[in-house]
Order: structure tokens, then sequence, then C-alpha cells
């Protein structure tokens, strides 16, 4: 591993001022920059280590009813919590769904955010990747790309972005909290990750030195605690990262979907929000019919990027599940294996 | 490269030692401190052959600078056995049941169970199975993993242990 400066600054100022550097880079848990760093990915010459900064691992219910969540609360505390996992279940079975009981344990919500793809040709160092090279072209275009995105591709890349929670995340209209040089700043989650273009090096819309300090949830998204679901669908039953997830969420009004709220994981270099086939959900019936639409409504702009076709129908289907679990309900309790097809789960629609 | 002095509590033992920033607490612990128990398998945070206990929670001892585990609390391997010498539960379960083969999971197994065990004194096997996810065995097929951590559910809850049929 290249060698580089241990800085651990007691104030986010200075950390901040810390990290505006060329070559810096920030350490929470590190459990997705350690490994880039042992691969040589990532070379950072100065490791600013925020893990130990203060007030940044804290829960608060806000008064409007809105949750703020701390930078450095850990994956695991945050779905563990009785009170978060009541009002936002869906969130909960996202994070318990994603790495191991190690991983999530120290993971933290800022890391989750800003994690890398796990596209195999940017882990590769002998691989041609304009995100770890901008220019050196992109050799996952004519490689192994079955788990490529189908969404908001470029030429120039065609990674997706790996995060579970995120997906929930982006369906509840979270904000992320971001303190730079200029200041506090806030943005839309959905806002926060780029699609690829002619710059997939730039993953985020950060400046050198901004740093996540949390994330807040609003209270409407607790509208949906009764019939919110996430469903990851994996090449293993667990420890791995979703070929297509989805976040459903139903308001329901006696047979009427008051309102919906639809995202997915795994088919774009963002959680990708699907507003129209929220917009065709709101006042539908629920049901396959309805589903069905919005699934349709949801993977409408998608292509292959290689030889990942099958996602879409993949996806479609996922969503349509999804849409199912949650009219279904909530479950009492996250269920062994969390978000799985294969968990079986009293209501649930099997052949959607 | 400018080493850093580090404190930490090991096994119940206060240890220190100069570290260079990049070096990962698992080579701490093997290279510096001479508990080899540890075991690093893949080394790129997949296997789980590295795990102990930080501050009371699993973790992936390759996957930590050992400057991040600073003043922090650490139970590996070493630290599992009673006070006695004699073998906790969870060793038991793993001898008598055949938990391992080629024992290069072992250690990353019990000490995660010890967490598991903790944190769901009597888990479910899919509870089980879901709690040891993050630590690979090439041999066993998880069987008679998963049977010793029950063995060791049952010991310490004073339940009796049955095995499922096969």
């Amino acid at each position: 591993m290249t060698p580089f400066d241990y800085i651990r600054p007691a104030t986010i100022a200075e950390a901040v001022a810390a990290a505006a550097t060329p070559g810096a880079a920030y350490l929470a848990a590190g459990t997705n920059l350690l490994d880039l760093m042992k691969g040589g990915i990532s070379r950072p010459t100065r490791v600013v280590d925020i893990s130990r900064l203060p007030g940044l691992d804290r829960i608060e219910a806000l008064p409007d009813g809105s949750v703020r969540i701390g930078a450095l609360v850990r994956n695991a505390d945050l779905a563990h919590d009785a009170a978060f996992a009541r009002a936002f279940p869906s969130v909960a079975e996202a994070l318990l769904s994603g790495a191991s009981a190690q991983l999530r344990n120290a993971a933290t919500v800022g890391g989750n955010l800003l994690q890398r793809t796990r596209c195999s040709y940017f882990h590769d160092a002998a691989s041609a990747c304009n995100k770890r090279s901008p220019g050196a072209g992109c050799d996952a275009r004519g490689g192994e790309n079955r788990l490529h995105a189908v969404l908001g591709w470029s030429d120039a890349c065609i990674a997706t972005h790996p995060s579970d929670f995120c997906v929930p995340l982006v369906a509840f209209d979270a904000v992320v909290e971001i303190e730079g040089s200029g200041g506090r700043r806030e943005i839309a989650l959905e806002a926060l990750h780029r699609l690829p273009d002619a710059a997939p090096e730039r993953d985020a819309v950060l400046d050198p030195g901004d740093l996540i300090v949390a994330v807040r949830l609003p209270a409407a998204a607790r509208n949906f605690a009764a019939h919110a679901r996430y469903l990851k669908l994996r090449e293993r039953t667990s420890y791995a990262f979703a070929v297509v997830s989805a976040a459903a969420a139903l308001d329901l009004d006696g047979g009427t979907i008051k309102s919906a709220r639809l995202a997915l994981g795994g088919v774009a270099a963002k959680p990708w929000r699907a507003r129209a086939a929220e917009s065709l959900l709101a006042g539908a019936s629920p049901g396959l019919p309805a589903f069905r639409r919005a699934a349709e409504t949801a993977l409408a702009g998608a292509t292959p990027s290689g030889d990942n076709g099958f996602k879409i129908e993949l996806a479609q289907r996922m969503v349509a599940r999804a849409l199912s679990l949650a009219a279904a309900g909530t479950p009492a309790r996250v269920p062994a294996l969390p978000a799985s097809p294969f968990s079986s789960t009293a209501g649930a629609l099997h052949v959607a | 490269m400018a080493k850093t002095h580090i404190t930490m509590k090991v096994n119940g033992a206060e240890v220190e030692g100069l570290v260079e920033p990049r070096t990962l607490l698992v080579h701490f612990l093997r290279e510096t401190l001479s508990l080899t128990g540890t075991h690093i398998g893949c080394e790129t945070t997949h296997c789980g052959a590295c795990t102990v206990d930080l501050d009371g929670k699993s973790v992936k001892s390759c996957t930590v600078f050992a400057v991040q585990a600073e003043g922090s609390e650490i139970l590996t391997i070493e630290g599992i056995a009673n006070a006695d010498g004699s073998l906790a539960a969870l060793q038991e379960g793993f001898r008598m049941m055949h938990g391992l083969q080629c024992g290069f999971c072992t250690p990353g197994m019990i000490v995660r169970a010890h967490r598991l065990l903790q944190e769901n004194p009597a888990p479910t096997e899919a509870e089980i199975r879901m709690g040891i996810s993050g630590n690979l065995c090439r041999c066993t097929g998880y069987q008679n993993i998963v049977k010793a951590i029950q063995y060791a559910s049952a010991k310490v809850n004073g339940t009796e242990f049955r095995e499922a049929a096969e």
C-alpha cells in the first residue's frame, strides 16, 4: 500500500481544511477505502481520519417529524435502532440486506453513500477504466458485463452504484447535509450521485474537502411505514451486491393508493428514483395490473449496455414483486433473510 | 514514513507499539504482538478469517488500520478460552460437532460466533447462517459449523442440544 500521512482532526472545520488539499481522502470506517488502497486503486497521500469527530454519531428525531442521521452512525446501529426501524422499516431492511455483520458493524452512513462501484474492471488495475483513469477507455463494454447498468449509462462508463441503503433513502426524498470550505449546504440525495456522461471519474457532485455530515429523512417518509419493503436479488442468498433491487412504499387509503414511492438499485450509476411510475400508481387500486404498468414505466428508458438485457425484464419483475410485498404490509420483524426474494413472508406474492 | 505510537487493550492486557499508518490491525496483532491465531485469508475483506472483536463488535481486522484501533479493546481467538484454560462452549462445540476440517477459518468463525451469541443467545438456524455469512469456509459446507454454534448456544443456555435430522 502506498504510504500516506495520517491526520486525525479534532473538529469538522479542521477536517475540511485538511482534506481540501489534492491527494487527500477522508477515512471513516474504511470498509471500502482500505480495500481500494490495498489494491492500489486509490492512492491517497493524506488520510484524514474523521471517525472520532464529535457529534456525528447520533440519530436525532427533529421536532418537524424528520430524522437526522449523523454521517458516522454505523449501519448496524441504525438498522437496529428500534424507533428508526419502526418508522422506516424498508431502510432498515435495506441496511440488513447488505454486506455481512462485520462490515455493517463498522461501515458508516456517509461512507455508504460515497462507496465506489464494484465494477470488476474498476477494481482491476490492469484493465482500462475511465472512472479510475479518465480517458483510458472502458474494458467493461466488451467484457463480462451482465451485472452492469441498463439506465443512465454512457459510452464512457457502464458501472452501477452498489448501495442498498441509498435506494429507499432516495425514494423517501432524503437530504444530504454537506460541510465544505464555503460552509454548510444541503442537497437532495437524488442529486448527489452523478450519471457518468463523459466524466465518470466524478461519482458525486462534491468538491475537494466536502464532508457529508448527516442525512435527513423528511417527516412524509413516515406515512409509508405500514407498507414499505426493500427487495434485493443476489446471485447468492447473502453477502452479495444486488443484481437488481427495488424499494417500494405505498400509502394506502382503503382500496386506493394515495401515494407511492419507488426506486431501483443495481441498474445505474446512482440510486434510481422512478417518479413516472409513482405518478401512475397514485390514485390506482393496489394490485398486479397497476404494479405491472408501474414496472414497465419505471424501465421505459432502459437499454442493455452489454450482455445484460435480461436485467430489464428482471427489474420489471422485481418492481412488481416489491410493490406486491409492500401492499401485503411491512412484516412485524425483518425476515431472517432480509430483502430476499426467497424469504417466505405471509401474504407475499411469489409469481409476480 | 514516520511511525505512530499506539496503545490498546488486547485480550485484557494493555499493549503498545510503533506502527506505520498503513499497518493493518491484523498485521499488528500477528507480527507486533505475535498473536498469530487471527488468520489472514484474503486480505480483501471477503473471507472473515481475520475477524476480531473491537469494542464489543465483530469486525474484520484486515479492514482496519492499527491506528484506527488506538485506545480500543480487542478480543482475539487467544482470549476466547475460559479463564482456567478449559475450552469455551464454542470451542467445545466446534470440537464435538466436527466444525472444522483444515481449521483455517476457525478462529474467525469462533470469534464471530462468540459475538453472535452475545447479541442473540438462542439464534435460529437461519439467524446463525446469516450471522456468519461474512465468514467463508471452503471445507465443511457449514453444516457442522452451524451445529457447533447450536451446541454452544444450548450449553450456555442450559438447554438440550438436539441434532436436526439430516
